[in-house]
């Protein structure tokens, strides 16, 4: 029989006790007096309560106790002594052991439903998957079910359909939403050789792409996996529930035993009145809001996270983030782009990037994607060069339209001329932390090209918003010192570490962590040593294996403003269970004194159906004030000066 | 003198909820069977987990059935924290939980209120 049918049972059988006690203060009884009362009850309890009593047996048998046990001995207690006070003709109270079983029943559907809710996140996320593909096979497309999706297969795509699985696209091109992985609301652009992730939604055009990972493999399915693991991990606050909860029932049993033995034995109450005040004790304590406490709030905070992009992997993490008071960030990827861009072109543009373009064409250096990039976007045709031939160290030189020509860094400065003018160029641009490649023909230098690393357009409102929190910021590099100020000082960042080796990062932050919690914001796979140095390591955007499994937190989306947002997040998850195990403490520190009649000299009581009430809205407040998180605002906008 | 007595027979009933619940009781253990390069436990879950305490073997498949048999909302999921697995369990529906036995070492389960406790040890 299900909560709700013993629920409902319940209710229509206490109903009529009701309305006789509201009715007895006019004088009206209902028919038959206690004998109806006895039957009515009866059948709560045999029906509604029974599944209680069987229950508290059966974990008593194996020397446990849980909730069930102090409901059923609750009830047991007002239910059999009212038997032996209406033999013996004294006042019975049935209706306190029928009561107490409903309002219990309707503290746990609700408690039920919400549950349930609490949970609901992930669900949604699998639900997100396609559920069929169009797949080429045997050079026909089918349409095929998403589990018989294999590696390799070539799967088209078309307009408002769902991406299966995830894959680079090989024909076509189009908009895909991804806000369902990344948490980013805007339509990303896809063209062929672009990554494409399974469940994201394609907007307009139709495209063709190579599935590079199916099943348990897929973006999609690791962060369910992910968050899963996150939340049903266990928090560190949570030991010390466990240990109350372990003693929890058996003291509440002896508390009451001894209420009772005080009314009776000393202070002269009679044997009902003291039953009511211990059966009230045993009704009122409620251990499941303590347990629940925890595990509602870290689900509804990791599921919440989750649909903003961004995974905290478990309790612990939310539990540092608390006391975080440095945030050290990598440069390269998290407050840049992590792309070289041209920034300057001095001299005749057009034929400089011409030139430039033509030396640099089948170089794979990440200086030369970034000038052929600004040619591509330029619309520039570079001229035709041959016969190559590399400076070592310092550029390539080659043969364009007959005339000699080179490209390089400044220590070809050496070898060829250049005016003073271009000199005093050149020493303004590397002040602002920009890169110059020298472009020449004939030993004569005639233009210069300026490549930045530039920062993320959002990079300066995170730095802001993490400072206006109280957060000591530290950009960690290993660039050299002059490029790294000028970047820090453009985004707004404290303090810098320039001129670190790959490997030193861990130690930096090891330093750092002499002064306080640090976390470690970076994305490629050499920072995997320092996120897992870090007390919070926060793993960016590029979804590297190895940083995600690094990362106590993971941000699906490259942007830097999440760091804050993350933090918010984590902040506002471990105060809520904070506040839930505060709440549920109080109650039951509160509650058992009342009900004990501890206050009953200034007239404070509490009788068994109240605290039955009582302790029904204890778990369920704890579970809504767990779902509410969900509507806690994560607000980390400050203004920019 | 009946409240001598109340007092005396009280006064035992906490002894005894004393020794019950908190004396060195034995819990039921279980050592998994190795069949076919498989290995599986039934677990019975009423008023608690019996057995309470599951040995398996490493790197050997395995699997734990648990059988709600218990009526009680308390006991209605099972979470192993560890593995992140939070399953509900329908009542005498027996539920199959894979456990990765790659790794050696203590794992707890619980209930979804974290009253009650299991352990799985791998070794």
């Amino acid at each position: 029989m299900t909560i709700t049918k013993r629920f409902w049972i319940a209710l229509v059988f206490s109903l009529p006790m009701l309305v006789g006690m509201i009715l007895m203060p006019f004088g009206i009884m209902i028919p038959g007096g206690e004998w109806t009362q006895f039957i009515l009850t009866t059948i709560v309890m045999a029906v509604a309560a029974r599944p209680f009593l069987q229950s508290a047996w059966a974990s008593f048998k194996k020397h446990h106790s849980n909730m069930d046990t102090l409901v059923a001995i609750g009830t047991a207690t007002a239910y059999i002594y009212s038997i032996y006070a209406m033999i013996t003709h004294q006042s019975v109270f049935f209706e306190s052991a029928a009561f107490v079983v409903t309002f219990v029943l309707l503290g746990q559907v609700f408690e039920e439903r919400m549950r349930n809710n609490a949970s609901n996140a992930i669900e949604k996320l699998v639900d997100l998957q396609a559920k069929e593909a169009e797949v080429m096979r045997d050079g026909k497309l089918v349409k095929i079910p998403l589990s018989e999706v294999v590696q390799g297969d070539l799967i088209r795509v078309k307009p408002g359909q769902k991406i299966a699985v995830d894959g680079v696209i090989t024909e076509g091109s189009s908009t895909v939403d991804e806000s369902m992985v990344t948490g980013e609301s805007m339509p990303v652009t896809k063209k062929i050789g672009d990554k494409v992730i399974g469940s994201t939604m394609n907007s307009n055009g139709t495209f063709m792409f190579k599935a590079e990972k199916v099943g348990s493999d897929t973006m999609l399915s690791q962060i369910v996996e992910l968050v899963k693991k996150a939340q049903n991990s266990h928090a560190p606050i949570q030991n010390l529930t466990d240990k109350v909860s372990e003693i929890f029932v058996p003291v509440v049993l002896i508390l009451s035993i001894l209420t009772f033995l005080v009314w009776y034995v000393f202070l002269g109450a009679t044997i009902a009145q003291a039953l009511i005040f211990a059966v009230s004790v045993v009704v009122i304590a409620c251990p499941c809001a303590l347990g629940l406490a925890t595990p509602t709030a870290l689900m509804v905070g990791t599921g919440r996270g989750a649909k903003m992009g961004i995974l905290i992997k478990n309790g612990e993490v939310l539990e540092e983030v608390n006391d975080v008071k440095t945030v050290v960030m990598d440069k390269t990827g998290t407050i840049t782009n992590g792309k070289p861009e041209v920034t300057n072109i001095i001299g005749d543009s057009q034929q400089v990037l011409k030139l430039a373009a033509a030396l640099e064409e089948s170089s794979e250096h990440p200086l030369a994607t970034a000038i052929l990039d600004k040619a591509k976007a330029d619309t520039i045709q570079a001229d035709k060069a041959d016969s190559f031939q590399a400076i070592e160290g310092k550029g390539v030189e080659a043969v364009v339209n007959g005339q000699k020509a080179f490209v390089g860094n400044d220590k070809l400065l050496n070898d060829v001329k250049i005016s003073t003018e271009l000199e005093n160029k050149m020493v303004q641009l590397q002040n602002e932390a920009k890169t110059v490649v020298f472009v020449g023909l004939n030993q004569e230098v005639i233009g210069m090209i300026a490549i930045q690393d530039a920062p993320k357009a959002t990079s300066k409102e995170a730095i802001a918003t993490l400072k206006a929190r109280g957060l000591r910021t530290v950009m960690l590099t290993g660039d050299n010192e002059r490029v790294a100020k000028a970047i820090a000082q453009e985004v707004g960042i404290d303090e810098v570490i320039a001129d670190v080796l790959p490997g030193d990062k861990a130690d930096h932050v090891e330093k750092l962590q002499k002064q306080g919690k640090v976390a470690f914001v970076g994305d490629g796979i050499n920072d995997a040593p320092a996120l897992t140095m870090a007390d919070v390591g926060i793993a960016m955007g590029s979804g590297t294996d190895i940083a995600i499994e690094s990362g106590g937190i993971v941000l699906m989306k490259n942007d830097l403003r999440d760091v804050a947002k993350a933090l918010e997040l984590s902040k506002k998850t471990f105060n809520r269970i904070k506040l839930n195990l505060f709440w549920a403490f109080i109650y039951n520190v509160l509650g058992i004194p009342v009900a004990a009649g501890l206050f009953f000299a200034v007239g404070l009581t509490l009788s068994p159906e109240l605290a039955g009430l009582a302790m029904a809205f204890s778990s369920l407040s704890v579970v809504t004030s767990s779902v509410l998180l969900n509507k806690a605002k994560i607000d980390t906008k400050v203004k920019t000066a | 003198m009946t409240k001598v007595i109340v007092l005396i027979v009280g006064l035992a009933i906490i002894g005894f909820i004393l020794w019950w619940f908190f004396g060195n009781h034995q819990v039921v253990q279980a050592t998994a069977d190795v069949k076919n390069n498989n290995q599986s436990v039934d677990v019975e879950v009423n008023g608690g987990y019996s057995p309470e305490v599951v040995t398996l073997k490493k790197g050997v498949p395995a699997t734990i059935n648990f059988t709600r048999k218990d009526a009680s909302s308390c006991l209605d999921r099972v979470v192993f924290s560890d593995f992140g697995i939070n399953r509900e369990l329908p009542q005498n529906e027996q539920q199959t939980v894979e456990i990765d036995t790659s790794k050696s070492g203590e794992f707890n389960w619980a209930c979804g209120m974290d009253m009650f406790h299991g352990k799985v040890i791998i070794k």
